[in-house]
């Protein structure tokens, strides 16, 4: 099999950026991780120096058959879907963009995944390795480009939803997958209470659904999977026909619901399947719910505490979208648990001790 | 290669007098079991990879969080190291026994707490058979996927420890992409909950760190697992083929084709026969190679790749394919991949099960690699592999008995494993590094990704009781075992003594 596409772009530039860190390590200055610089909205300011990593892109390697891709971390979204979708392939937990800019690496470093979530696996799920710049400078390997690897600590995952706190994520290996041959979306008109059992019930039977979000009295549900399955499933869920357009905004914040009004902020809530409506003074209009109701977007003026007791209670937590400069919460990210927050400390410690690697971005401690 | 820890290389571990420890944890832990005669001891001085045993100073036999809790305390105050054990079915040597350290076994933890078909969660006990869950969630139609082949025996602590995997690994991913919550007990007797039963979890992901961590940082104490609708219909396609690396083009050829299969799977000529002499599957004796393609999902999708992989087959030169007619059928032909490696067993003393993983386009080279290395050292290789996501296994043959079979059979084990990351893969899949592999993490990884799974260790258990000697080498066995990584040409860490 020799179907290798390589691509040495002209985008390595691991060494400047070694070369960067290694310098700000010895002159303890604090470094901003940028990539397309379109998610700096999400987790705290920081303060430091830019480490830019926009001029790093390009697909190392991609080989369809092996169903693996190895992209420098400053490669746009936009282009690495472009590549797969040539070979009718895809990332398949559809990482959100929020602008052209946006880059791969920012897409794992967030950890941010889409629609398809619930029943494909989140951006961690994906990674199968990756290429780090620890805190001395040195551009390292963990994990690697096969679906099967355990030999020693799942470092690159670790890395995965980590904002960079722990290093620079230079190049990533992903597994990927063949785009499905067959799609349809649709919405069924019915109330949130009625949504979520219609979804409990689907979801225990074998049905081709990838994703599943509800607003505004009504359920839209995406089917994919092989032409016969889709087919059939669409003539029992029955339904208007929705633009497969609605996922992609979705997926973006482009929807018009994610534009709060005067005196609200945007809040994401997470929750195990099945968690009834919360008792919450929220507005039906104001929540979207997505993930099949595990991902719930809020908006509204209650303060932090409120949600996520409420959510706590529930099990789960909310993490707050709008930037505290912009009326958010000052810490968008649920505070951790003190053991669990002890080994999050330990963990920065060894691997960022001087504290360079977007200080603050997580939680104002480390 | 020196299995049994080795304080030159491995590092010091604290001297205690085993009457010492033992009374200081009878008062501890008035209730806890504890076992200290050597003919207590001698059933766990080994786990799967049995050619290797050392008896444990003492072994816990602890039936409540409280006790376990307890006992971590003790052991981090006296700094006398901790093993967890599960089954003890792990192929890799990750709950081998340490003479100075206590062996922690899990197996009383053995209760479903809970199954959810609503949410699709089931949370059970580490020591919970791998299939004991599938069973409590088959009257919902539910199933949990990762099925390793000691699935029958294996627990799910273990599972978690190891991440394992199994035949369904390329479509429903391994214990990381199924665990969705761990409660642990850290080495100071800490309780943890990582993960959630939402989707994800503030912080930074530990749940994933923690799965495959092999025991190093953390004592995992309850899980929560997915448990997937079972599919509608499953169907096996098995293929002949009259030479091993058509066999191996075939599987690119099928990924190619768009489909992902449940399970990819391929046995050489000795594998089959094996097989074929111990559970009668109804294998092909005069092929050199068969693929077994499972396709799971919606009835009528199923049909439809079945007849994609049919044509995909024969344009790949099968000189056979069957379709299982019905479910025994299906079994059948699972069943003899499934007990390929006690059928294996049976046609010699001893075997040695490798779990390197490649690129699949590696294949043939791999296996060329592998067939001179069977030739040169006079051991017969049998090959069972994962051809889906590129996971060998082969099994070489041997006879302990024999004077230097055993060292030999090592030495090929680790040729193997050599040719696998000289390809661009892994000298593991599923099995774990534990002790077996210690060695070998010296040719995968250099001194500088070492010195960070050092600072991970570190973070967690400073004083490095949890399981020790295990998964990731100290430079020193890297130095002295000659292995390493020569980075840019630099001999690295030219300060240290090479012994």
């Amino acid at each position: 099999m020799t179907n290798t596409v390589t691509q040495t772009a002209d985008g390595d530039i691991a060494e400047a950026l070694c070369d960067q860190v290694r310098e700000a390590h010895a002159s303890r200055t604090p470094l901003r991780i940028v990539g397309g610089d379109t998610r700096a909205f999400y987790g705290r300011p920081v303060e430091g120096q830019a480490l830019n990593l926009a001029g790093h892109s390009g697909i190392v390697d991609y080989d369809p058959v092996e169903l693996v891709v190895t992209v420098r971390a400053g490669t746009r979204l936009s282009a690495l879907d472009a590549e797969l979708a040539k070979n009718h392939q895809m990332l398949a937990f559809e990482p959100p963009a929020f602008g052209e800019a946006s880059t791969i690496g920012g897409a794992v470093a967030t950890g941010l995944s889409g629609p398809r979530r619930p029943w494909a696996g989140a951006a961690r799920d994906f990674v199968l390795g990756t290429r780090v710049i620890t805190q001395e400078g040195k551009l390292l390997r963990f994990g690697g480009e096969v679906m099967k690897n355990v030999a020693g600590y799942d470092f690159s995952r670790l890395m995965a939803g980590a904002q960079g706190t722990l290093g620079v994520l230079s190049d990533i290996s992903f597994k990927v997958l063949p785009l499905p041959s067959a799609s349809h979306s649709l919405r069924l008109s019915m109330g949130i209470d009625d949504a979520l059992k219609k979804l409990a019930e689907l979801g225990r039977q074998p049905l081709p659904i990838t994703a599943a979000a509800w607003h505004q009295d009504e359920l839209f549900i995406r089917l994919e999977g092989g032409h016969s399955s889709v087919k059939a499933t669409r003539e029992r869920l029955g339904g208007d026909d929705l633009d497969a357009s609605f996922w992609q905004q979705l997926r973006d914040h482009q929807h018009a619901f994610f534009t709060p009004s005067e005196g609200q902020a945007l809040w994401r809530l997470s929750l195990p399947p099945n968690t009834p409506p919360l008792a919450l003074d929220i507005d039906d209009a104001d929540m979207l719910y997505d993930w099949g109701g595990s991902q719930r977007w809020v908006k509204t003026s209650l303060d932090a505490d409120t949600l996520r007791d409420a959510c706590r209670t529930a099990g789960g937590h909310a993490t707050c979208y709008t930037p505290y400069a912009q009326g958010g919460a000052q810490s968008p990210f649920t505070p951790l648990p003190s053991v669990v927050e002890k080994y999050h400390r330990n963990l920065k410690a060894e691997l960022d001790a001087q504290g360079i690697f977007n200080p603050g971005r997580l939680y104002a401690a480390f | 290669m020196n299995i049994l820890f080795d304080e030159r290389l491995d590092g010091e571990l604290v001297r205690r007098d085993k009457t010492e420890v033992l009374t200081d944890l009878q008062q501890a832990v008035p209730s806890l079991t504890l076992l200290h005669r050597e003919e207590d001891l001698r059933p766990f001085e080994c786990d799967g990879l049995a050619a290797y045993r050392i008896l444990p100073m003492l072994v816990a036999l602890p039936e409540t969080l409280e006790q376990v809790e307890s006992l971590l305390k003790r052991c981090h105050a006296l700094s006398v190291p901790v093993v967890t054990r599960g089954a003890g079915t792990g192929l890799s040597g990750g709950a081998l026994p340490l003479e100075r350290g206590v062996l922690l076994v899990m197996s009383r933890f053995n209760q479903i707490v809970n199954v959810d078909p609503e949410a699709r969660l089931a949370r059970v006990q580490p020591g919970v058979r791998n299939l004991a869950i599938s069973e409590a969630a088959a009257p919902y139609g539910l199933y949990y996927a990762p099925d390793p082949s000691s699935q029958i025996a294996c627990s799910i602590g273990g599972n978690v420890a190891e991440n394992a995997g199994g035949v369904h690994c390329l479509k429903y991913g391994l214990t990381v992409h199924n665990v969705m919550r761990v409660d642990i007990l850290t080495i100071e007797g800490e309780h943890m909950t990582l993960g959630s039963e939402a989707l994800d979890a503030p912080g930074f992901d530990l749940l994933a760190l923690m799965n495959g961590s092999e025991g190093m940082l953390g004592v995992v104490t309850e899980i929560t697992v997915k448990l997937l609708p079972k599919p509608e219909t499953a169907k096996v396609l098995m293929a002949s083929f009259d030479d091993v690396e058509k066999a191996g083009r075939a599987v690119g050829d099928i990924i190619a084709a768009g489909i992902i299969p449940g399970g990819l799977e391929m046995m050489d000529k000795l594998a089959i026969k094996a097989a074929e002499d111990f559970v009668k599957a109804g294998y092909p004796l005069d092929a050199e190679a068969i693929l077994l393609c499972e396709l799971d999902g919606v009835e009528a999708d199923v049909d439809d790749d079945c007849d994609t992989v049919r044509r995909v087959l024969t344009d790949a030169g099968a000189t056979d394919i069957q379709q299982a007619r019905d479910e025994a059928e299906r079994a059948k032909f699972w069943a003899g991949r499934k007990n390929a490696f006690p059928a294996v067993g049976r046609m010699s003393p001893d075997y040695y099960c490798m779990d390197g993983t490649i690129p699949r386009r590696e294949l043939p080279r791999v296996l060329k690699g592998i067939a001179a290395l069977s030739e040169e050292s006079g051991l017969l290789v049998a090959n069972v592999f994962h051809a889906g996501d590129g996971n060998m296994h082969p099994l070489i043959l041997f006879d302990a008995n024999k004077e230097g079979e055993l060292a030999l059979a090592e030495d090929v084990g680790g040729k193997i494993l050599e040719l696998c990351v000289a390809a661009g893969g892994s000298i593991t899949g599923e099995h774990g590094v534990g002790r077996e592999k210690i060695n070998q993490m010296c040719s995968q990884f250099q001194p500088d990704e070492l010195s960070v799974f050092h600072a991970l260790k570190a973070a967690f258990d400073p004083l490095r009781l949890l399981n020790p000697g295990k998964n990731i080498p100290t430079l020193a066995r890297c130095a002295e075992f000659g292995a390493m990584h020569v980075h840019n040409n630099e001999l690295p860490h030219p300060e240290l003594p090479r012994f």
